[in-house]
């Protein structure tokens, strides 16, 4: 046990668990049940609210499985939630609910699988392009197909679910991915994008194939978000192009994902639940000006906060030992740190010596 | 025929736009996901001015190009130039930029929004018909098809015959070489991402007279600059112009005999071709 215990995480070749791992994961079901009992305790607002948390939380946590470890930004989240919503849509009167769940799934992780293919084998530039631009393309072909088969630009999804429901679906669907990422992270396929992402050239030297653990990720990541439209598409209840596939859901994952940070499977928590609240905030209070806050808070994050807010947490604990340890200690290095990364930014950049 | 003659007037203002993000991905080397904000900040001030004055939308280049000149010169200046000495590899320095011009294009599009608004914009200059082999076009599309073929010759003419020319195709080659026969690298990454901007804004100035827009249709360009400049090859004006060409021609085929609702797929389609077939683009070079 003892060398199990000592043994270094990083090559995610140990089998066993340490102890570590054990705290980690008993804290992660703690804090998964007690999130279960939130509908129990609220409703109305609160819950409205704790549903979007959850369910950025899915989706953040969800990108992060194939953007974290490689690098690559992907921004085609509302391309795949749109494709399982509009299978849904289009299925719920024809199979039951559960099998749509299931069709979604399917059907984004195809047409991951086709993009990744096409796309994923070349520098991660071209990816970054093909995904900003995919939920367009989805979505111009969904609306010329309407047209040429001449039905409603709209569809009706009706299941009877109660707002507690949604939540538990969304939370359980967190936890699967959860599950998921940290069973990749263990795996060769994690260990591999760990080196894809540290240095690609490396990786192909290692005789690592690229390429499929690339495409492979991508197409779980996809899935995911996929299920998801699949889960949402009955709250909305009517699903039409312009909805669906909203390019401003992929921005808002990718930024709540990297105000956490991305080096870390629970990253994108920490950056969710402030992100959801602070947004709830700002556009009640500038219902007109929420793409430049986005911009606004886009520049932030690349620029203070380049690690996320793990990141910040990480430099901190690891100071700890050398000066004091006390909690306002901890927090007094976080806001120094991330002050000192703008502060070396400035003097870096052209604004001092321009 | 007509369909042929269209496709090639879209794909001369198409060169000279691509030509702007070229100069910005092909010599500075970032990937500016803001440039089609600045085509639509200038079809913007293309409106304001013909509104205000009614003289010809032309002259607001006078002042549209300068401004997106020196605006894009401080963005490079301040926003990107830390992100390049931060970043410790080139890809690391793609997902900053990446970021950092999304949130400059977010940024563009809400003063857009709040100074103009969210509605389409458009306006009529010179639409009376000219007629080429017999059919009729609109003469606002030849103009500017005239207008942004004049200025990427003499992009082209600067970029071959100049020697600040001579330095920008140096650093596109290759910025560390370039450095050691004793070209600034740094002002001559920011003169052509200040450029590029002004070549863009130039481009939307003229797209401006025959195409309807609105704050937010910025990322479209972008997205078909960005396609034009991978099929032409990185690095390569010569490929950029064909490329625009192409991509104006399948537009307009696809819009016409199909539904003109898919012209961003026909430019998706021809992307993904490139990628599985020539990922370098038509003239680029092969990297290892």
């Amino acid at each position: 046990m003892s060398t199990i215990e000592k043994a270094p995480l990083v090559g995610g070749e140990a089998l066993g668990v340490s102890v570590h791992e054990r705290r980690t994961m008993l804290i992660s079901v703690l804090i998964f049940i007690a999130a279960g009992f939130v509908p129990l305790v609220f409703d109305g607002y609160v819950l409205q609210l704790s549903i979007s948390v959850v369910m950025y939380a899915a989706f953040a946590t969800s990108w992060l499985l194939f953007s974290g470890p490689t690098n690559y930004i992907a921004l085609s989240t509302a391309a795949f939630f749109g494709i399982g919503m509009y299978v849904t849509a289009a299925g719920i009167d024809l199979v039951p609910y559960s099998v749509l769940i299931v069709a979604s799934g399917v059907a984004g992780a195809i047409m991951a699988a086709v993009v990744g293919l096409a796309t994923l084998r070349v520098s991660g530039v071209y990816f970054v392009i093909f995904s900003l631009g995919l939920a367009e393309l989805v979505r111009q072909f969904m609306t010329w197909g309407q047209h040429v088969f001449g039905t409603l630009s709209g569809l009706y999804v009706t299941v009877d679910r109660s707002e507690p429901m949604y939540y538990w679906q969304l939370l359980l669907l967190t936890g699967i991915i959860y599950v998921v990422g940290w069973w990749i992270g263990r795996s060769r396929l994690g260990f591999a994008l760990r080196i894809i992402g540290n240095d690609e050239v490396v990786a192909v030297h290692c005789g690592i194939n690229t390429a499929r653990a690339k495409v492979v990720l991508f197409v779980i990541s996809s899935t995911f978000a996929s299920i998801l439209g699949a889960l949402i598409a009955p709250r909305w209840g009517y699903v039409e192009p312009v909805v669906a596939f909203n390019p401003f859901l992929s921005f808002q994952v990718v930024i709540m994902a990297l105000l956490g940070g991305t080096h870390r499977l629970w990253g994108p928590l920490l950056g969710v639940i402030p992100f959801t609240l602070l947004w709830e905030l700002m556009s009640i209070q500038f219902p007109d000006q929420t793409t430049l806050l986005l911009g606004v808070c886009f520049l932030l994050i690349v620029y203070a906060i380049p690690n996320g807010i793990t990141g910040l947490i990480e430099d901190a604990w690891h100071k700890r030992g050398k000066t004091d340890g006390s909690l306002p200690g901890v927090l007094q290095r976080l806001l120094n740190s991330s002050a000192a990364s703008v502060k070396s930014l400035l003097q870096r950049g052209g604004i001092g010596n321009a | 025929m007509d369909i042929v003659i269209i496709g090639l007037l879209l794909g001369g203002t198409y060169a000279l736009m691509a030509m702007g993000l070229q100069l910005q991905y092909g010599v500075a080397r970032i990937m500016n996901l803001a440039n089609g904000e600045v085509l639509i900040a200038g079809a913007f001030g293309a409106f304001w001015f013909f509104l205000g004055t009614k003289a010809s939308p032309l002259w607001s280049l006078l002042f549209v190009v300068p401004l997106a000149f020196a605006l894009n010169w401080a963005i490079y200046r301040v926003l990107i130039l830390p992100l390049v000495r931060r970043a410790k590899n080139q890809g690391k320095l793609e997902v900053d930029s990446i970021l950092a011009t999304f949130g400059i294009s977010f940024i563009f599009i809400g003063i857009m929004v709040a100074a103009f608004g969210a509605q389409y914009t458009d306006y009529s200059y010179l639409s009376q018909p000219i007629f080429i082999f017999g059919e009729r076009y609109g003469l606002n599309r030849v103009v500017s098809f005239g207008c942004s073929i004049v200025l990427c010759a003499a992009l082209y003419l600067w970029l071959h015959k100049t020697r600040a020319g001579l330095a920008l195709r140096a650093v596109s080659v290759n910025p560390s070489a370039a450095g050691l026969v004793s070209i600034n690298v740094v002002r001559t990454s920011a003169l052509a991402f200040a450029l590029g901007g002004a070549v863009t804004a130039a481009g939307g100035v003229l797209l401006s007279m025959y195409l309807t827009f609105d704050a937010s249709y910025g990322v479209v360009f972008t997205l078909k600059a960005l396609i034009i400049v991978i099929l032409g090859g990185v690095g390569d004006i010569r490929g950029t112009i064909i490329a625009a060409f192409i991509l104006g021609l399948a537009e307009t085929a696809v819009a016409s005999l199909i539904d003109p609702g898919l012209t961003l797929a026909a430019a998706y389609i021809l992307f993904m071709v490139v990628l599985l077939v020539r990922p370098e683009g038509l003239f680029g070079r092969r990297t290892a």
